[in-house]
């Protein structure tokens, strides 16, 4: 297990890597320089010649990346230049409203897509399972910006029922949770319906049902647990497009987010906070992932020896 | 025990719909395409989709002759016009206007060119390099897979949403620096699935004794491995082709996918956002179009799937 742990950790700390040089790289490729964005534009060549020393952009590329991963070592991304506080501390007061935003929209696929792919799958090439595989067709093509501009349509200006922008109260969660939990629903249907097709095949549901165990017992006992590891490997990797959604929604709903500020730091140019932003989410993304894998082998030791 | 149970012990439980095994059974084995096409006829979703996908391709197609008006002309004075069915009287613009006064039935029609020719070409661009790097990874294994795969492993952890909006503001907008920016981003997938195949199929008999009799790895790759890959790969690119729709019109959507210029479903949709109280057809109906045409996508990549081989699970 120890070597297991170990092996996915430098795992995990060679993606970080490869995740700050593409961050590096790309930023450092833009054709506008911070430097003339944050000086006046009266400033003497001279003046950002100064600035360009001071920032260290005149040193070769490799020692700016050096002083680059030194300095994120040691928690500085830099300097936001919209906010003019550290670009870190910038995405981690944003970042509890994304994290809250992320869980409650899990949580509603999870009650959505759990139930509705369990219907599917006991009652296959039946009305419910046609309504279970339709409605996951139809959330995996609906664009999720758009279910959120409907919901408002609906929900805000409709009925006056709730708020459409903004994070003032616990109300104004439901319709930004709701669109972005949409984009991970479908997924999660599909596993469970075909998981669950697999496990009613298996020796073990016969056996169950043989022993006369209620159905509620053989299906929600001995058919979804076991199908509930692959499901949670998957939704790990599925937290990336959970985040990459919370750019859109967020900008829909005008939600407090990573997402949003890193929209408005790419429009303002802001790149520390943009380079911060990236950096932290996919961080996220990745410590989530070691947790699940970690959490995986642990439950099933066959994964361990692979 | 509950009477439902007895349908999912039943013969419906089984892996495969009978009527493809039939199919086999009846047809002559050796003509794969009659098989093929005997199949799809018997597929109501593959139909269903590929219906509604040629709709959409001649809509696109023939766009200017079927627009009743130029998609960017304005008329200010007729700006936020109800579809017919609000006003009797307001026949002239079928599906209303927006607030600049442009005829949305026709920016609709016109968008519907962007999503097909940004999604297909995006796809077979990030396909390409997908099956290229997935056949060297999965064929040569040692450092050329691992610096592959930590590459996927890599991009998987990065939002693409937020690595398109990142080189999209950083290189400007455009219609090619978006397909090129979309297909970098989109790999993945092939590259996972195309190993895996090839991981499985280099074990086989046939392809060891291709190398035996001395075919170089280019020969072995391309004439004996290549083959095994395709039936994913094209299942995998259908469903990508939607997703690309989506990703387009969400950045067209946040102002930085195609140019302003170019009527888009998604820069509508955004357009719309704001009047959504005074003019709620401005958003919805390109959505719709979006909707449906994706879900066409979808019918159809389903269909082929369950067409070229049931058992597979993508």
């Amino acid at each position: 297990m120890a070597t297991f742990i170990a092996r996915r950790f430098l795992q995990a700390i060679v993606i970080l890597w490869g995740v700050s040089v593409i961050v590096f790289v790309l930023l450092r490729l833009a054709p506008s320089d911070p430097i003339t964005i944050m000086l006046a534009e009266t400033a003497s060549p001279e003046q950002i010649a100064a600035a360009r020393h001071q920032m260290g952009f005149d040193r070769p590329i490799y020692v700016q990346y050096v002083v680059f991963v030194d300095n994120a070592l040691h928690g500085d991304l830099g300097e936001s230049i919209f906010y003019q506080e550290p670009a870190l501390q910038v995405i981690f007061n944003a970042l509890p409203n994304t994290l809250l935003l992320g869980a409650f929209a899990f949580v509603f696929s999870v009650a959505v897509g759990v139930p509705v792919g369990i219907l599917s799958a006991l009652h296959r090439d039946t009305f419910w399972d046609y309504f279970g595989v339709g409605l996951a067709l139809i959330g995996q093509a609906t664009p999720p910006y758009w279910l959120g501009i409907m919901l408002i349509m609906l929900f805000s200006v409709g009925l006056h029922l709730l708020p459409s922008s903004g994070n003032f109260g616990p109300q104004y969660i439901i319709l930004p949770a709701i669109s972005l939990g949409a984009v991970l629903m479908p997924i999660v249907t599909r596993l469970v319906r075909s998981g669950m097709l697999d496990v009613l095949n298996e020796d073990y549901v016969r056996t169950a049902r043989a022993k006369g165990l209620r159905e509620q017992v053989v299906v929600w006992k001995h058919a979804l647990r076991n199908m509930l590891i692959p499901l949670v490997t998957v939704l790990g990797l599925q937290v990336s497009a959970l985040f990459g959604g919370a750019v859109i929604i967020e900008q829909v709903f005008g939600w407090p987010g990573v997402g949003q500020l890193a929209v408005n730091a790419i429009f303002s140019r802001d790149y520390p906070v943009v380079q911060a932003d990236v950096l932290v989410v996919s961080s996220a993304f990745v410590f989530l992932n070691l947790l699940v894998d970690i959490l995986y082998a642990r439950l099933d030791p066959r994964i361990r020896y692979q | 025990m509950n009477p439902l149970s007895s349908a999912s012990n039943g013969p419906t439980s089984s892996a495969t719909p009978p009527i493809f095994e039939l199919g086999g059974v009846e047809l002559d084995q050796g003509s794969t395409s009659r098989t093929f096409f005997y199949r799809a006829q018997r597929s109501r979703r593959l139909v269903v989709g590929a219906s509604l996908i040629v709709f959409v391709v001649l809509v696109a197609i023939f766009a200017p002759f079927i627009a009743p008006y130029s998609p960017l002309h304005q008329a200010p004075q007729f700006n936020d016009q109800p579809p017919f069915w609000h006003e009797p009287n307001g026949a002239l613009h079928i599906l209303g206007t927006d607030p600049l006064g442009r005829d949305v039935l026709s920016r609709i029609i016109y968008g519907a060119r962007v999503s097909l020719i940004i999604g297909s070409t995006a796809v077979l661009l990030s396909g390409s390099l997908g099956v290229l790097l997935g056949l060297l990874a999965g064929f040569f294994g040692g450092i050329v897979e691992t610096v592959i795969m930590r590459l996927v492993d890599t991009q998987l952890a990065i939002p693409f949403i937020l690595l398109a909006i990142v080189a999209v503001a950083l290189f400007g907008q455009s219609l090619v620096g978006l397909v090129i920016i979309l297909a970098l981003t989109s790999w993945l997938g092939y590259a996972r699935i195309v190993r895996g195949v090839v991981l499985s199929l280099k074990e086989m008999p046939y392809v060891e004794a291709a190398y035996a009799l001395g075919a170089s790895p280019l020969r072995t790759i391309f004439k004996h491995i290549f083959p095994g890959v395709w039936t994913p790969v094209i299942v995998v690119a259908t469903q990508q082709v939607g997703a690309m729709m989506i990703a387009e019109s969400s950045l067209s959507f946040l102002g930085i996918g195609v140019p302003p210029t170019v009527p888009s479903w998604g820069a509508m949709i955004a357009d719309g956002r704001s009047y959504i109280q005074l003019a709620w057809w401005v958003s919805t109906l390109p959505g719709l179009a979006l909707l449906i045409t994706v879900l066409a996508v979808y019918f159809f990549g389903d269909g082929l799937r369950d067409v070229l081989d049931p058992r597979l699970r993508l």
